[in-house]
């Protein structure tokens, strides 16, 4: 089979499983309620400051709530060493990376899509820039979160304190990805500036971390 | 394959199936420098059932029968048979007993007709009567032909059905018994004399 096809059968697989079990994405969801939610409480923004803040506010309550998912994504390869499986078959190690990132991909878009409304009603936002480019640094944005996990989580299923390291490692390679889906959702929502570059930026951000993942992946995957 | 616990059977498995790399010396299987090259020929069933427990039996196949470029359910059909397993059962491998499991196990490490057989305790948390069926599943294998590597405990069950009994200590051969005449030839019987 080749690798797209590997890639596809892998994917379809974990969102069955997704699907019956429901654990990564019930995880996020109440996770991303509990801090819409809490904050909105705690702080009481009006809403010119929350159009200040929401944008550090929505993508770090992400990238908390992408962890849970992330963990649980190589938890279900573990159980029953079930890696291993996969690891002597002459399947492509890339082609699991990907669905791998394609599915916790997915999980973060639902998620977001599922959020978004709730963000908008508890810090009264509106929009000042072009909507469109939100979607575009949420697609670029969310897809920086998982490819970095979802590789920091492989390479980590190992450690004992698994839970842990990935979060430790994860964080601080990700501020740069961070900085810019932060600063340039603030740019939209405030009209003060032109979210391009951070646009590009996070673009540039994709390519080298999805490009360095695929490369060092069949060492992580076959590491002991 | 036999020893006792921490003899060194199971890693040696491991490295001949390229999970591990050997801490000195090399690995030549059916021609290859790395079992990745011959992946296709080898079939591995670990001492862990390999299985996803949220998926049913013919889910599982399905996918492993994939990653060999396999897309024929009758494949798994059969894989499921030959262990006597009901491919029609839409039961989740999570509530499988022991038995059922292993049987699964086996039928995945033989779904894609490996030349190559690598079997880790196949007979281990199973019932006297399952793991006589498992053992004469291998012996009906290995009369087709092939080669199967069995790493067990429960070595009185692979004496009607084993060629050789490698003797394993402190991560040595030991020694090496023949007990059978192997015959090469593709569908000849067990043959030979113990």
């Amino acid at each position: 089979m080749s690798a797209v096809g590997v890639t596809k059968s892998t994917l379809l697989k974990d969102l069955r499983m997704e699907w019956r079990s429901k654990d990564a994405i019930n995880s996020m969801l109440f996770f991303s309620l509990l801090v819409v939610v809490i904050f909105s409480f705690a702080f009481n923004p009006t809403a010119e400051q929350s159009r200040l803040i929401a944008g550090g506010l929505i993508w770090v309550a992400f990238l908390f709530a992408a962890v849970v998912a992330l963990n649980q994504t190589w938890a279900r390869e573990l159980r029953n060493q079930v890696l291993d499986a996969y690891r002597v078959s002459p399947a492509p190690p890339n082609a699991l990376f990907l669905a791998k990132v394609l599915g916790n991909f997915l999980f973060v878009v639902v998620l977001e899509a599922l959020m978004a409304p709730l963000f908008v009603v508890f810090y009264q936002l509106r929009s000042v820039g072009p909507v469109w480019q939100l979607v575009v640094i949420a697609l670029l944005g969310t897809w920086a979160l998982v490819v970095n996990g979802t590789f920091f989580a492989a390479l980590s299923i190992r450690t004992r304190s698994r839970e842990i390291m990935l979060p430790l490692i994860l964080f601080p390679i990700s501020i740069p990805a961070l900085l810019a889906m932060v600063d340039a959702t603030t740019s939209i929502l405030t009209g003060e500036s032109s979210p391009d570059f951070w646009i590009k930026l996070l673009l540039v951000y994709d390519v080298i971390f999805t490009a360095v993942c695929l490369l060092l992946f069949e060492s992580v995957l076959n590491a002991e | 394959m036999v020893g006792d616990n921490g003899a060194g059977k199971s890693t040696l498995l491991r490295v001949v199936a390229g999970l591990m790399q050997p801490s000195q010396g090399s690995v030549t299987l059916l021609g290859a420098g790395t079992a990745r090259e011959v992946a296709h020929r080898i079939g591995y069933m670990g001492h862990a059932p390999l299985l996803y427990d949220e998926l049913d039996g013919m889910e599982n196949l399905r996918y492993f029968a994939g990653l060999y470029g396999l897309q024929d359910d009758g494949i798994g059909r059969d894989a499921m048979r030959t262990v006597g397993l009901d491919p029609d059962l839409e039961r989740r491998v999570g509530q499988y007993s022991q038995g059922m499991r292993q049987r699964l196990s086996l039928a995945r490490a033989v779904l894609h007709n490996p030349e190559l057989m690598l079997l880790d305790e196949p007979f281990s948390n199973v019932d006297v009567h399952s793991a006589r069926d498992m053992a004469a599943v291998l012996g009906r294998v290995r009369d087709r032909g092939k080669t199967i590597f069995v790493v067990t405990h429960q070595s009185a069950l692979m004496e009607q059905v084993a060629d050789e009994f490698v003797h394993m200590a402190e991560g040595k051969i030991v020694s090496r018994e023949r007990v059978r005449q192997v015959q090469m030839s593709a569908g000849s019987g067990a043959g030979g004399e113990r």
